[in-house]
């Protein structure tokens, strides 16, 4: 015990002076979360606060492309700006109308009116044609993202159908009644009355609210937890390149006393990091105008999921200073492995977007299994008994690599 | 004096089979109480058999004995007999003297007063009270090795292998560290030293061997050795005997 101890103390002491390895382990999880965090509560915020800029150029003199343009706006997604479209803009998404959009709309809602008149045993106008016109046209930067790009196109069509078929309702009620739809009918008879309910499913029956910082902090704790690789897997590889690991074998101690030493101060500064990011979360984060943390129910859960990521964290750090012959090796391997492993893991991109070969892929992946623990209580309002199956391949995961660790010490004759 | 501090028999040593044994039968005794030295030339195999006489390197055949103890069965009883002070720092950089000594204490198996009392009395002798709590990383050379010798002998060894233990110092340094060793010679430690100072190891050794490609080539009292090759100092022995320029 007097041996951990001061292999322990020995360890935190060099930690404590590595100030560079201090930066990299709070400093920058610390500025990860808050940048992330502030540019991803946009989209999360109400659509009443964040609305998309739609350009609109209206080339049409009619009544029915101002229907369209209040029906567009109606939706509540965009903040519509009109602009001439003989200058030139920077609109990220652009909608033109052309000349003879309103008579377009007109022939064609009569057009149909008739047919249906017809089909009722009425009279109609059937030989009605549509006049010859430009189509809408939706201008959209290349960089935008698709799914808003998508999203717009079926605001805008639903719009357009929501116009046209007011139009076929005005022409078949002129039509019967001889005289004009009153606008008030009109509503009643486009409004749903069938609502949609929205509600976020909830493991423990409460209500978690959903926004930027209850997606991101867990995440990016996950990160900067496995991102100690560059501080723990450089020091086990300079413990193993320089002078003192040669006397460390010389004396009456197993070096396994070494490694267990760094995963217990390690494991503490992971948890302390989960500590810090939360705290920021919870306490910081309404200062400065962005959603506070809701941290789990589940207290002891929360803690016991923490230790475990953090164990996986530091195991997967030392087993890649063991396997590591240089620092150059540990830090450029172990950076750009957390890298890939927490985009596989879901952590940068939703892993239900995933093709289906990366959905088996992504389940190698300890980050994975970690962030699924996480948002089993901070999204899902779970408690540990809903998480286990997350945990389980977590803790599989980190067994694997602390016999890994062994297999390797052992062949290379350290232990 | 009984049982020899070291005792190798019929060794045989190879980094790999297809490079050759590098010790092939080898034979050493070397007593208790004695300050010993092992030289030869740049590669004849020094640094090798200092680590495979302290369990850093496993041997094939033959055997090591330390006081009786089995090298090749390594074990607490035997890592407690020596000491080792390599020919590189020891050491963490980043911390303290007292902080290294501490650890270093712990780790060859002293409770923490007896580290606590070790270290007072070894940064008294060392001269290194001044600096107990700077960074060794920020100390010079000679201060370096001070600090690599104190950690190699803080739980007090019975066999203190030391490995170029003076490089890199100046002669004041030097003169001070060789005085600490003859002393804790006289206290009943037994050194085994190898170096390139051979002005320094006449005044250190009481007997020497000389290796060479493996071999021991030489291995005597050094006043008889002397006399029976009619060389009037160590560098003129070496020469003679191994044929080969001296690498200082």
């Amino acid at each position: 015990m007097i041996k951990l101890l001061a292999t322990i103390k020995k360890d935190i002491r060099i930690l404590m002076r590595d100030r560079i390895g201090l930066v990299l382990m709070f400093g920058m999880p610390i500025l990860l979360v808050l940048i992330v965090t502030s540019i991803q509560n946009n989209v999360f915020q109400p659509f009443s606060k964040n609305k998309v800029p739609l350009l609109i150029s209206n080339n049409d003199t009619g009544r029915l492309s101002q229907e369209l343009i209040r029906a567009v706006d109606q939706v509540g997604l965009f903040r519509l700006e009109t602009f001439d479209s003989r200058r030139k803009h920077n609109g990220m998404l652009t909608l033109l109308i052309p000349a003879g959009f309103s008579a377009q709309m007109a022939a064609t809602a009569k057009e149909k009116a008739g047919k249906a008149l017809h089909s009722f045993g009425l009279e109609g106008d059937t030989a009605a044609r549509p006049a010859d016109a430009d189509s809408l046209t939706l201008l959209f930067n290349p960089g935008i993202e698709p799914s808003l790009k998508l999203s717009t196109a079926g605001a805008i069509d639903g719009a357009i159908q929501m116009v046209e078929s007011r139009q076929i309702i005005r022409n078949i009620y002129y039509s019967v009644n001889e005289k004009p739809l009153p606008d008030s009918l009109a509503s009643q008879m486009l409004s749903s009355s069938m609502g949609l309910k929205e509600i976020a499913e909830s493991k423990g029956g409460t209500a978690i609210p959903l926004n930027a910082t209850q997606h991101n902090v867990p995440a990016w704790t996950i990160f900067a937890m496995f991102f100690v690789v560059m501080s723990l897997g450089g020091s086990v590889v300079r413990e193993k390149l320089n002078g003192s690991f040669i006397r460390l074998k010389t004396l009456p101690t197993n070096y396994i006393l070494a490694l267990l030493s760094k995963q217990i101060t390690y494991l503490g500064v992971t948890f302390l990091q989960a500590a810090v990011l939360f705290g920021m979360g919870v306490w910081l984060f309404p200062f400065i105008g962005l959603p506070a943390l809701s941290l789990p129910h589940d207290g002891p859960g929360l803690i016991l999921v923490t230790l475990l990521v953090g164990w996986c964290a530091v195991s997967y750090a030392i087993l890649v200073g063991v396997v590591a012959r240089t620092q150059e090796q540990a830090n450029g391997f172990g950076a750009v492995s957390v890298v890939i492993l927490s985009i596989l893991g879901g952590l940068m991109i939703p892993s239900f977007i995933m093709p289906g070969s990366f959905q088996t892929i992504m389940q190698l992946s300890p980050l994975h299994w970690a962030l699924q623990s996480y948002y089993g209580l901070f999204l899902e309002g779970g408690k540990l008994k809903d998480i286990l199956i997350n945990i389980l391949p977590l803790l599989v995961i980190t067994v694997v690599i602390q016999l890994a660790i062994v297999v390797i010490l052992k062949r290379k004759k350290l232990i | 004096m009984g049982q020899p501090a070291v005792a190798i028999t019929d060794l045989g040593f190879s980094y790999s089979p297809s490079n050759g044994s590098l010790f092939s039968g080898l034979n050493l005794e070397i007593a208790q109480g004695l300050r010993f030295g092992l030289f030869g030339p740049n590669g004849a195999g020094k640094t090798s058999l200092m680590h495979l006489m302290t369990g850093i390197l496993g041997y094939e055949q033959g055997s090591i004995e330390l006081l009786g103890h089995p090298v090749k069965k390594k074990n607490k009883t035997v890592n407690s007999l020596f000491g080792l002070v390599p020919q590189d720092f020891s050491f963490y950089e980043e911390l303290t003297p007292v902080e290294n000594l501490e650890f270093f204490g712990a780790w060859a198996g002293l409770s923490s007063g007896e580290t606590r009392q070790r270290t007072e009395e070894l940064l008294e002798v060392m001269n290194l009270r001044e600096v107990r709590n700077k960074a060794v990383g920020q100390f010079s050379g000679g201060m370096k090795r001070k600090v690599n010798l104190a950690i190699g002998v803080i739980h007090q060894p019975r066999i203190l292998f030391l490995d170029e233990p003076t490089v890199g110092v100046d002669v004041h340094t030097r003169r001070e560290l060789i005085r600490y060793l003859i002393g804790l010679n006289e206290k009943g430690t037994t050194l085994v030293y190898t170096s390139h100072q051979l002005d320094e190891a006449e005044e250190l050794c009481q007997r020497i061997a000389l290796i060479d490609k493996g071999k021991i080539i030489a291995c005597d009292d050094l006043g008889p050795l002397l006399t029976q090759h009619r060389q009037t100092d160590l560098e003129g022995l070496f020469l003679h005997l191994t044929g080969n320029a001296f690498d200082k």
